[in-house]
């Protein structure tokens, strides 16, 4: 199949696309509507809408009806499988894709790839598995960091548009490779926080508000985010969405923890939208009237003055 | 004539692993907590000799009495690592045929067994009961015999199963010659070789003849399988070989260390196998109990937190369900140690006798009932079939 940046990314095979994929399937534990997601605020990518700014992964959890509890709990949308997991022959009999709910919008990935013409080998397996265009483009030749090649995460973007493919890229925290694999076509960039399945948070803070500045594309901050606050702090400052897996996977209750994910990625986003007041020093006092309103009361004072007011902007 | 000493050779020399075994035996309670606080970390910054010392001092006895906490800080860094996912993988006896004489191996030359190599078709056969089993991830393993499982007939093996198996490792001979790179351009991923034990010495008491009796030309193995290209390496000591078996696990190690950080781009993966009852009638040297064993593989997974841990059906059904709760991530089941012994049971000598004779379904459920996820394909074919 073909796979073009207008077309919106098909999803798991049990129910029909559509731009807004916000249903799960009746008997799902949860029911749409009990999470606040920001509905008048959709994330776009590759031309198709979401209401939910959490993407998933599928790795590491104990079982698959447990990691299916956990993304239906999260509410996300878009979910991640690594491509190196799933097994054609076992389909309907165990497989990882059996297990993703409904609705839910797969997002092929590259992982264990090293070079960019390995990913760009195991892109066509899951274009041919999954039936979709739409891939997460890993390439991490150091299986101990897992830190993404750069050079060769770049190569392999231009290698996967120039053949089809939709491309979110995990890559570092880099404002320049942001922008060159933009350039090259990237439906978005996806910045490590710190490494992969550390739990280190966003240690790369100031690159990803860098990259949030420049970007044109979506930046969906991918690694390393650990806890909640940690999502809320990405969104926060900016990022258009999250990926997380380990934190979820691994934590005691990974149910309760994807929820916990959701509500902090919707609360991180609404703290962007309504726009932060300026941080101050801890002993600052914040004057509540304007300092220099007693200019209005002076003899000869002009009606421009008020506007020297701002400070609560 | 033997093979020149090779990089990780003039390493070792360098360590003087028997100096920190001996040191450690003396080790102080106190010696034991700086030791465990600091690769308790799990971050795999405590490497080099400073590194080795921490890990000798848990490997001693007196660090024995500590084993809860021991297991406590390798079970977080095992999950924090790897997850709540166990690779599982088969073994497939291609041949037991040897011109090596190693004393304690049942399939060593001059022992008179039922000696077999399986055709490439017949290896076929085997992997497609395997295949059925669930396994995507296949160790071809044989005795050593370069004429029989010669370089021509690996690659043609690996180059028929690669359609069916996108993780292919081989347990053969060592090889000096191109043989890694054909491999690897045929799709092996992966290449395994135990280098029993790292004294010298006893290495030559045990070694009586054959190519395997060149310590040197094993131990640079797998440098020359990584320049190859090949992206997992499969280390292993033979505890009941030598009887500082401590000083082996040091130097495994080591080992590990030195290949995972040269070769930056390989995963490395290290076994602890216990000398088992063979057709050799070999006895262990030194008997590593259960909880001395289970001491072992905890600190070497502080040590080294990115390297996996396999534990082959050898050991017992209890301890190998405990280990996976703790530092184990590689698992066999299922496993038959004698060429053809999934297809026609019983016609050929078994190199040992296994002790985990569940199957691989009831692997995976006693996986599943653990918290864990039984991880049957976790890798892509890296040539064109």
């Amino acid at each position: 199949m073909t796979s073009g940046n207008a077309q919106a990314p098909p999803t798991s095979t049990s129910t029909p696309s559509s731009d807004l994929v916000a249903v799960h399937s009746p008997g799902d534990e949860l029911v749409p509507g009990d999470l606040p997601l920001t509905d008048d605020d959709p994330l776009r990518i590759a031309g198709a809408l979401f209401t939910s700014r959490l993407l998933l992964g599928t790795g590491k959890f104990a079982d698959h009806r447990l990691m299916r509890a956990a993304l239906i709990a999260s509410r996300a949308q878009i979910v991640t499988v690594a491509l190196r997991r799933v097994d054609l022959s076992r389909a309907g009999d165990g497989d990882v894709l059996d297990f993703v709910p409904p609705g839910v919008t797969l997002l092929p990935n590259t992982s264990g790839a090293a070079t960019a013409d390995e990913a760009l080998r195991l892109a066509r397996l899951g274009r041919a598995a999954c039936g979709t265009g739409l891939v997460k483009l890993e390439v991490t030749p150091d299986p101990r960091t897992l830190a993404p090649d750069p050079i060769e995460t770049l190569r392999g973007a231009e290698l996967l548009v120039a053949d089809g493919f939709t491309v979110l890229p995990y890559c570092s925290a880099d404002p320049i490779l942001a922008r060159r694999l933009e350039e090259a076509g990237c439906a978005t960039v996806m910045p490590l926080g710190s490494w992969i399945g550390s739990n280190r948070g966003l240690r790369t803070r100031d690159a990803i508000e860098a990259i949030v500045a420049a970007a044109g594309v979506p930046v969906v901050v991918d690694a390393g985010i650990g806890v909640p606050s940690d999502a809320a702090e990405a969104m926060e400052i900016g990022a258009d969405a999250v990926l997380v897996n380990t934190a979820v996977a691994v934590a005691a209750d990974p149910v309760t923890m994807a929820r916990a994910f959701a509500l902090a990625t919707v609360a991180g986003r609404l703290g962007h939208l309504a726009g932060r007041g300026r941080s101050r020093g801890a002993t600052d006092a914040a004057p509540s009237s304007p300092l220099t309103g007693f200019l209005a009361g002076l003899s000869g004072a002009g009606t421009t003055v008020g506007t020297a007011g701002r400070s609560a902007g | 004539m033997s093979a020149p000493p090779g990089l990780f050779a003039q390493e070792l020399e360098r360590l003087d692993v028997p100096g920190l075994s001996a040191a450690a035996v003396e080790t102080s309670p106190a010696a034991v907590d700086g030791a465990l606080a600091r690769l308790a970390v799990g971050d795999g910054a405590a490497r080099g000799p400073a590194g080795l010392a921490d890990l000798a001092t848990l490997l001693a006895p007196a660090a024995g009495s500590r084993l809860e906490e021991i297991a406590a800080a390798a079970r977080a860094v095992t999950l924090r690592r790897f997850g709540r996912a166990v690779r599982l993988f088969a073994p497939l006896y291609v041949s037991n045929a040897c011109l090596s004489s190693c004393a304690y191996c049942g399939f060593a030359k001059g022992l008179d067994v039922v000696r077999r190599t399986l055709t490439p078709a017949e290896v076929v056969d085997e992997a497609a009961i395997l295949a059925d089993r669930g396994f995507r991830h296949l160790l071809l393993v044989s005795g050593e015999h370069r004429l029989e499982v010669s370089p021509d007939y690996l690659v043609e093996v690996v180059g028929r199963l690669g359609p069916h198996f996108p993780a292919i490792a081989i347990e053969t001979q060592t090889f000096s010659d191109d043989t890694y790179g054909r491999l690897v351009a045929a799709g092996l991923e992966g290449v395994v070789h135990y280098q029993e034990t790292y004294d010298r010495s006893r290495y030559s008491e045990v070694h009586v003849a054959g190519w395997k009796r060149d310590f040197d030309r094993r131990l640079s193995s797998f440098e020359r399988a990584a320049e190859a290209g090949v992206r997992r390496l499969g280390l292993g000591a033979l505890l009941g070989l030598a009887t500082d078996w401590r000083a082996d696990v040091l130097a495994l190690a080591a080992h590990a260390d030195f290949l995972a950080r040269r070769y930056w781009r390989t995963e490395v993966a290290v076994a602890l196998p216990r000398l088992k009852p063979s057709a050799s009638g070999f006895p262990p040297v030194v008997d590593v109990d259960d909880a001395a064993f289970v001491q072992a593989l905890a600190a070497l997974r502080l040590f080294a937190p990115d390297v996996g841990i396999v534990l082959s059906t050898r050991e017992p059904a209890a301890l190998r369900d405990g280990l996976v709760q703790i530092a184990v991530t590689t698992m066999s089941a299922g496993s038959s140690t004698e060429p053809g012994g999934y297809t026609t049971p019983g016609q050929a000598q078994e190199q040992f006798s296994i002790s985990d004779e569940r199957s691989p379904d009831q692997i995976a459920a006693m996986l599943r009932a653990n918290g864990y996820e039984p991880v049957w394909k976790d890798a892509f074919p890296l040539v064109d079939a």
